[in-house]
């Protein structure tokens, strides 16, 4: 028997398309990953200005598309879209599948609770806590493996860890023990390799990305594994991208840190003892994976707030347009301190010239760019003083150095925007357990 | 020896993790990866980056898909959203690893086989 886990969502604003491709070549598991440490910052500024949101708020889009395929009893959704407030996605999910005509069908929604540490957030001793935003523990595979064997055929998460939305249906649909380590590691590197949709496929591939077929339509990824845990990477016939050892490499090392310890709140995986073997027409198998026991804790983030940062870009032109661009930024910087405006962080990048690169960047002698865009950015304790400094930029367009333009319908300046600290900790598995919770609902 | 750039060398990709860069260099034979685990050590990486990188590096090998992995701490500005920085999730950190000068002998320079570069299309001018 083989499991077809498709993967429909690699982060919160994701592209639609693809997610009709993977459905159409027929997977079991459509499963949309929509969560990354910033995310939860958004979705928690989502929170602070209503209650009821603070889920990714795209859901229902993709809902729409796998709805049909679900009611057909084709395929089954997990995701984690649940962000910071999985029972108000719940309640989303239900009422984006009434509205397609599931009422009555006897459709189960599970909505896994219970990873917010919040209201703990004190006891445990967090760093910051009595002014956490947010605090979440990233559960594994076992409540979605819960509500997958109670029927739920549309599974809404919070804070589960990435991986383990696409190991849960594999340990459903095998059996695979929670002591089995080589088959959840075999499981989580295949999550790992599918969670970051296009990634796997051709996207952000650092080799000849200019071959990519179809560019356009770049396909998000399927995984075919049997019950042993051996799996072949793949996508569906006739979308764009690539699938070869290349990409694969490329993405099964993203993020991991120790490759031979991959921590998984249900498994540690070696990747290194994975066998990658590239069979062409866009299939890669892996086999041979190995994994230890899980980690005595999981990991959570807890968010606190950072103050505030604002920031400016001015361009100028040709001739000595980064001397231009310094100056123009260095007369920002001196009349906000002159007006005595306390800002406590200043960060200067120059475009054109070593913007991103710093000092990995070799500047020839005599570089004198076609034009050069300076950015201002800074950090203040309060909103207000985050708006002062960028109101100079408009002063520049008469009383600056010569050749300014391209501010940008912004003119220039930003609107201030909250700084939030995301600070990892780790916690006894017993605490979060005894809270995680599934909650079923049936139209 | 010969002096070449990793970018003629490896495939890079590179994430985040709070105010962690993670970046992985990848070979594309034995040779290449011998050399450049001799040449990209911890130290060469912490002094590349500079004053971007505030932290300590650390290196992992995956030496069945020919990678070699660095963990750059303190290398965001604190983290994707407390981050002063453009680039507040170093998305470009692989392509700054790329632009590094190494020694290597000289079969596997003349061996590199990342030298193209991407062709650009300008309209008539």
């Amino acid at each position: 028997m083989t499991i077809k886990l498709g993967c429909g969502q690699g982060f919160y604003g994701d592209g639609l398309a693809p997610v009709a491709d993977v459905l159409d070549a027929g997977v079991d598991y459509l499963v949309c990953e929509a969560l990354a440490e910033l995310t939860l910052a958004i979705l928690q500024k989502d929170r602070q200005r209503d209650e009821s949101l603070g889920f990714t708020r795209d859901l229902p889009l993709y809902l729409q598309r796998a709805l049909p395929f679900v009611l057909e009893g084709r395929t089954r959704f997990i995701t984690n879209a649940g962000g910071i407030n999985p029972v108000a996605a719940g309640r989303a999910a239900f009422d984006a599948a009434r509205a397609a005509g599931a009422g009555g069908t006897g459709l189960k929604i599970a909505t896994v609770v219970g990873d917010d540490l919040r209201s703990k957030a004190s006891g445990l001793e967090l760093p910051g806590a009595d002014q956490a935003l947010f605090a979440n523990a990233y559960l594994g595979a076992r409540p979605i493996v819960e509500a997958l064997a109670a029927g739920a055929r549309i599974v809404i998460t919070g804070r589960v860890a990435d991986a383990s939305l696409f190991t849960a249906p594999l340990v459903h649909e095998f059996g695979w023990r929670w002591d089995d380590w080589d088959r959840l590691a075999a499981g989580v590197a295949v999550g790992h390799l599918l969670e970051c949709s296009g990634q796997v496929t051709g996207g952000n591939y650092s080799g000849r990305w200019w071959n990519n077929p179809d560019p356009t339509r770049i396909a998000f990824p399927i995984g075919e594994v049997e019950p042993d845990g051996t799996a072949v990477i793949t996508k569906p016939k006739g979308t764009g991208g690539m699938v070869t050892f290349d990409t694969v490499r490329e993405q099964l090392l993203y993020e991991v840190h120790d490759p031979a310890r991959y921590l998984n709140p249900d498994v540690i995986a070696d990747f290194t003892s994975l066998n990658l073997s590239d069979r062409g027409e866009d299939r890669v198998q892996l086999s041979g994976c190995r994994g230890m026991a899980a980690p005595q804790t999981y990991k959570g983030l807890v968010c606190t707030p950072a103050g505030w940062a604002g920031e400016c870009r001015v361009t100028y032109t040709w001739p000595d347009a980064e001397a231009k661009a310094r100056a123009a930024l260095g007369y920002v910087k001196a009349r906000t301190v002159a007006d005595g405006v306390p800002v406590e962080e200043w960060w200067e990048e120059y475009f054109g010239v070593d913007g991103f690169g710093g000092p990995t960047v070799e500047i020839p002698d005599g570089w004198d760019p076609p034009e050069v865009t300076g950015r201002l950015a800074w950090r203040t304790t309060n909103q207000a003083d985050a708006a002062r400094p960028a109101r100079e930029v408009g002063v520049l367009g008469l009383s600056g150095p010569p050749g300014i333009s391209g501010l940008g319908r912004a003119g220039g300046g930003s609107r201030p925007t909250q700084l939030l600290a995301v600070d990892p900790f780790l916690i006894e598995r017993e605490i979060v357990d005894s809270q995680v919770r599934v909650d079923i609902q049936e139209l | 020896m010969t002096r070449i750039r990793l970018v003629d060398l490896c495939g890079a990709r590179c994430g985040d993790k709070g105010d962690i860069s993670d970046i992985s260099l990848f070979a594309d034979d034995a040779p290449s990866y011998a050399a450049i685990k001799v040449a990209v050590t911890p130290e060469v990486v912490k002094t590349h980056f500079g004053s971007l990188v505030r932290g300590p590096v650390e290196r992992y090998e995956a030496p069945n898909v020919l990678g070699l992995k660095f963990v750059l701490h303190e290398a965001l500005g604190g983290g994707g959203p407390r981050s002063l920085r453009s680039d507040n999730l170093g998305k470009t950190h692989a392509a700054a690893l790329l632009r590094l000068w190494v020694e290597v002998p000289d079969d596997v320079a003349v061996g590199a086989a990342r030298r193209r570069r991407a062709p650009v299309e300008r309209s008539r001018r």
